[in-house]
C-alpha cells in the first residue's frame, strides 16, 4: 500500500487486481494467459493439521526405527509396475512448456533419489528418456509427437483426460516458444499460436476409453502401467470411470495445479481443491474394493513433506509435484530479481511461463536463456529437494506412528477450518464434528 | 514361405498380436499374415513394427491397425472407429467402410478406405495420407496438421476446421468448411500430387480437373483479437 491516506478504502470488489484487469482486457481485447496456478486462497493441506502419538497411540523413534517410503505403481494389470523409494513423483510438463535441459534436468533429480518423471503435451525427448530411469509418457489429446517406439520405451503410459488448471482444457503454447525444435516434434509451423484439443480424437467416454486402453496394452504387450489422469471436477464419478475403463493407476489434479499456459478466468474458476477431491476419488476406489490395488496419485499445489503426508493421510497412494519442481530447479530465483523486474514481474510471482523469456532457462526455447540453466546442478537441487520432503514426511509418520508412509490415515487428521473438514472429511479440531456427517 | 494363419474365434487376440510383435518376423522374406474370423474384434493388429502382409478376412472393430509401422495390413470389411490411428509408415487398406476418426493423428504411411469413412476421418493428422473411395463425414481433417486427405465423394459438414498444414482433396461436393479452412487454386503441382495418391490407392482414370483443393487460410495461426468468433 503505497499510501498513507488512512481515509482511502479498497473496495473488497473491485480491488487492485480487479481494475487492473479490467483495464488490460479493454486495451489489449484477448483474455490473460498465464502459467502457473490457482493464486486465489482455497482450503488446502495448510488447513489440516497431524495428531501425533501420546498416550493412546506410540510414536516411533526418529533415525532409529524404520519408516518406509518406497511404493509401487500399476500393480493391477501391468507385467512390470514401477517400484518407487520415494512417493513424490515429478508431474507431466511439456518439452516446448519447458526447455530440453530443464526436462533433463528433472529426469536427473528424479532419478537421484529413485522416482518417477513425467513427459507432456509434447513427446519424448532423448535427453529426458535417458535421464529418467523411470519415464512417464503421457497420451494426450494433441497426441503431438506420439509414435510407438517412444511408446515401447516408456515405463508407464499416461492417458491425459485434463488438468486441475483447466479441466476441459486443451493445451496452448505460444508462437514465441514454438521453436524450430518444438515445431518440428509437434509437426506444426514454427511460430504459431498452438492451441491443442481439448477432447481425445478418436474416443469419448469411458466405454470407449476401456477400447482403447486396451489398444494401448495390445501395442506394448501388457507390459506398462496405465495411468489415467483428471483434472478435478466430478471426481468421485471420474475416478470410478476410470477404475471400470482399465486404469492402473489414477492421477487426480486439484485446481491449484500449476499450467505452462492457461486463461487466468480458467485456472482460478474451474475445477476443485485438491482436499476436495481426495476423498472423493479415495471414496471411489473404497466402494470398488480397489483402494491400494489402483493407485491413487494426488496434484496440485504439493509444497512439502507435510503436504506430502496429509494427501497419504486421506489415502493417496503418492502424490506429483510442478510447480514446487520448477522451483526447487531454480525458478523465481531472487538472485534474478532485477531481471523478473524488467519483465515488468518479480522473483516470487513470476508466471509468464508462456512468454518464453524466463531469465532462469527453464520454462524457455530461446537458446541463450536455456543455456543458462545447468541440468546437472539443477537436477541435483531437486533431488535435495525431494528428499527433505520425503524426509518431512518420514518424520510425521513415526510421530504418528507410522512404520510406513502408506499406514498415516485419516483418523490422524484434524480441521482447523470447517471448510476444510467438511472437504477432507476429518473433525474440526478439538471436536469430533464432520461437517456432513453427523457428530456435534 | 506358407501364410501364418490365426483364427480369431479360436485363437485369443493376445496371442495373435503377440505372435505379430515377435522379433523373428522381421525376417529377410516379406511374410504373409492371415487373420480370419475377426467378427468386429478390437485392436485387431495394433503396433505392428515389420514389413508384413496381414490380410484381416472379415470386419474389425476399434483401432485395427493401430500405430502401424512398415506393415501392409488390408482388412476386407469394414473396420470401426480409428482404423490405422496413429500410423507411423506402412499401409491400410479397408476395402469395405470405415467408422469415424479413420487415420486419427497418423503420421505417415497411406490409409485407403476403399468405400466411405465417417465423422473426423483424419483428424489431427500429422503426415499419414488418406485416400477415402466414398464421401467423409462432418469434422473431417479436424486441426490436421500435415499430410494429405483425397475424398473421392463428397465431405460432410466442417471440413478441416482448424486446419493446419493438411492439403485436401475433394471431388464431390462439401456441405460445409470449417473455420479458417478455404478452397484453393490447383496448381500443376497439386494435380501431379493428387495423381499419385490416387494412383497408390488404386484408383486411376478419375478426371482430375472434378476435384478442389482446400487447405488452410492460415488466419487462425495467431491469437487476434478479431478472430474470438472461432475461438
Ligand atoms: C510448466 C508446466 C507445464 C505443464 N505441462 C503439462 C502437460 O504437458 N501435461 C499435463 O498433463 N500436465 C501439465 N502440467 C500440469 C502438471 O502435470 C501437474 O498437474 C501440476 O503442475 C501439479 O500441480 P503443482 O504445479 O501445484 O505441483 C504442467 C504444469 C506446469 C507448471
Amino acid at each position: 500500500m503505497s499510501t498513507s491516506n488512512w481515509g482511502l478504502r479498497e473496495s473488497a470488489t473491485f480491488d487492485r487486481q480487479t481494475i487492473a484487469a479490467i483495464q488490460r482486457a479493454a486495451e489489449t481485447g484477448i483474455y490473460d494467459i498465464r502459467g502457473g496456478g490457482a493464486k486465489r486462497a482455497l482450503p488446502h493441506f495448510d488447513d489440516l493439521l497431524f495428531l501425533g502419538a501420546s498416550m493412546s497411540r506410540y510414536p516411533l523413534e526418529g533415525y532409529r526405527e524404520r519408516c518406509d517410503t518406497d511404493v509401487v505403481l500399476g500393480s493391477r494389470f501391468a507385467k512390470f509396475p514401477l517400484h518407487l523409494a520415494t512417493p513424490v513423483t515429478i508431474a507431466g510438463m511439456s518439452f516446448g512448456a519447458l526447455s530440453g535441459r530443464a526436462k533433463e534436468a528433472l529426469g536427473r533429480g528424479a532419478s537421484e533419489v529413485g522416482t518417477s518423471t513425467t513427459t507432456g503435451d509434447g513427446g519424448m525427448t532423448p535427453e529426458e528418456r535417458g535421464q529418467s530411469k523411470h519415464l512417464v509418457y503421457q497420451y494426450l489429446p494433441s497426441r503431438y509427437g506420439m509414435n510407438p517406439d517412444d511408446l515401447r520405451k516408456a515405463d508407464a503410459i499416461e492417458v491425459v483426460l485434463g488438468q486441475g488448471a483447466k479441466p476441459g482444457g486443451g493445451g496452448m503454447l505460444l508462437g514465441q516458444k514454438i521453436s524450430e525444435r518444438v515445431a518440428g516434434m509437434r509437426t506444426l509451423p514454427q511460430g504459431i499460436d498452438q492451441r491443442s484439443a481439448s477432447r481425445h480424437p478418436d474416443w469419448t467416454g469411458p466405454d470407449d476409453l476401456a477400447i482403447k486402453i486396451n489398444e494401448l496394452r495390445e501395442i506394448t504387450d501388457w507390459e506398462k502401467p496405465i495411468y489415467v489422469k483428471v483434472g478435478a471436477t466430478r471426481t468421485y464419478y471420474d475416478v470410478k470411470l476410470a477404475c471400470h475403463s482399465g486404469a492402473d493407476v489414477v492421477v487426480v489434479d486439484g485446481m491449484q495445479g500449476g499450467t505452462a499456459a492457461t486463461q487466468d478466468v480458467f485456472i482460478e474458476h474451474v475445477g476443485i481443491p485438491t482436499l476436495a477431491a481426495i476423498p472423493q476419488a479415495v471414496q471411489a476406489l473404497q466402494e470398488l474394493d480397489l483402494h491400494r490395488k489402483v493407485q491413487l496419485v494426488v496434484s496440485g499445489g504439493i509444497r512439502n513433506g507435510a503436504d506430502v503426508a496429509k494427501a497419504m493421510a486421506l489415502g493417496a497412494d503418492a502424490v506429483a509435484i510442478g510447480s514446487a519442481a520448477l522451483i526447487a530447479l531454480g525458478d523465481n530465483d531472487p538472485r534474478l530479481a532485477a531481471e523478473y523486474e524488467a519483465l515488468g514481474s518479480a522473483a516470487g510471482f513470476y508466471d509468464d511461463f508462456q512468454d518464453g523469456r524466463d531469465p532462469a532457462g527453464i520454462t524457455t526455447q530461446d537458446p541463450e536463456l536455456a543455456a543458462r540453466f545447468d541440468p546437472v546442478a539443477g537436477g541435483h537441487r531437486l533431488a535435495n529437494f525431494l528428499r527433505v520432503m520425503t524426509m518431512e514426511a518420514q518424520t510425521i509418520a513415526r510421530a504418528c506412528g507410522k512404520a510406513h508412509l502408506q499406514h498415516l490415515e485419516p483418523e490422524d487428521l484434524v480441521a482447523i477450518s470447517i471448510e476444510a473438514a467438511a472437504m477432507a472429511r476429518v473433525p474440526l479440531a478439538g471436536t469430533s464434528w464432520i461437517p456432513g456427517q453427523g457428530g456435534f | 514361405m506358407d501364410p501364418l494363419i490365426f483364427d480369431l474365434s479360436t485363437t485369443p487376440l493376445r496371442e495373435v498380436n503377440a505372435a505379430l510383435h515377435a522379433a523373428d518376423l522381421d525376417g529377410e522374406i516379406v511374410r504373409e499374415i492371415v487373420i480370419d474370423k475377426p467378427a468386429g474384434a478390437h485392436s485387431v493388429a495394433v503396433g505392428l513394427d515389420a514389413p508384413v502382409k496381414v490380410s484381416v478376412e472379415g470386419h474389425v472393430g476399434y483401432y485395427a491397425a493401430g500405430m502401424n509401422q512398415q506393415a501392409e495390413v488390408v482388412i476386407a470389411g469394414n473396420a470401426g472407429t480409428g482404423v490405422a490411428e496413429n500410423m507411423m509408415s506402412g499401409t491400410v487398406v479397408v476395402r469395405g467402410n470405415a467408422s469415424q476418426s479413420a487415420g486419427a493423428t497418423a503420421h505417415g504411411g497411406l490409409l485407403v478406405i476403399e468405400g466411405d469413412a465417417a465423422a473426423r476421418c483424419g483428424i489431427s493428422m500429422k503426415g499419414v495420407d488418406i485416400v477415402v473411395g466414398g464421401n467423409v463425414g462432418h469434422s473431417s481433417a479436424f486441426m490436421a496438421q500435415a499430410g494429405r486427405l483425397v475424398v473421392r465423394g463428397d465431405a460432410g459438414e466442417g471440413l478441416g476446421d482448424s486446419i493446419y498444414e493438411t492439403r485436401i482433396y475433394v471431388r464431390g461436393t462439401v456441405a460445409s468448411l470449417g473455420a479458417d479452412c478455404v478452397a484453393k487454386e490447383m496448381r500443376a503441382e497439386h494435380l501431379e500430387e493428387l495423381a499419385g495418391l490416387l494412383k497408390a490407392a488404386g484408383f486411376e482414370g478419375d478426371d482430375l480437373s472434378a476435384y478442389t483443393r482446400y487447405g488452410s487460410a492460415r488466419s487462425l495461426y495467431h491469437f487476434h483479437v478479431d478472430n474470438t468468433g472461432a475461438y
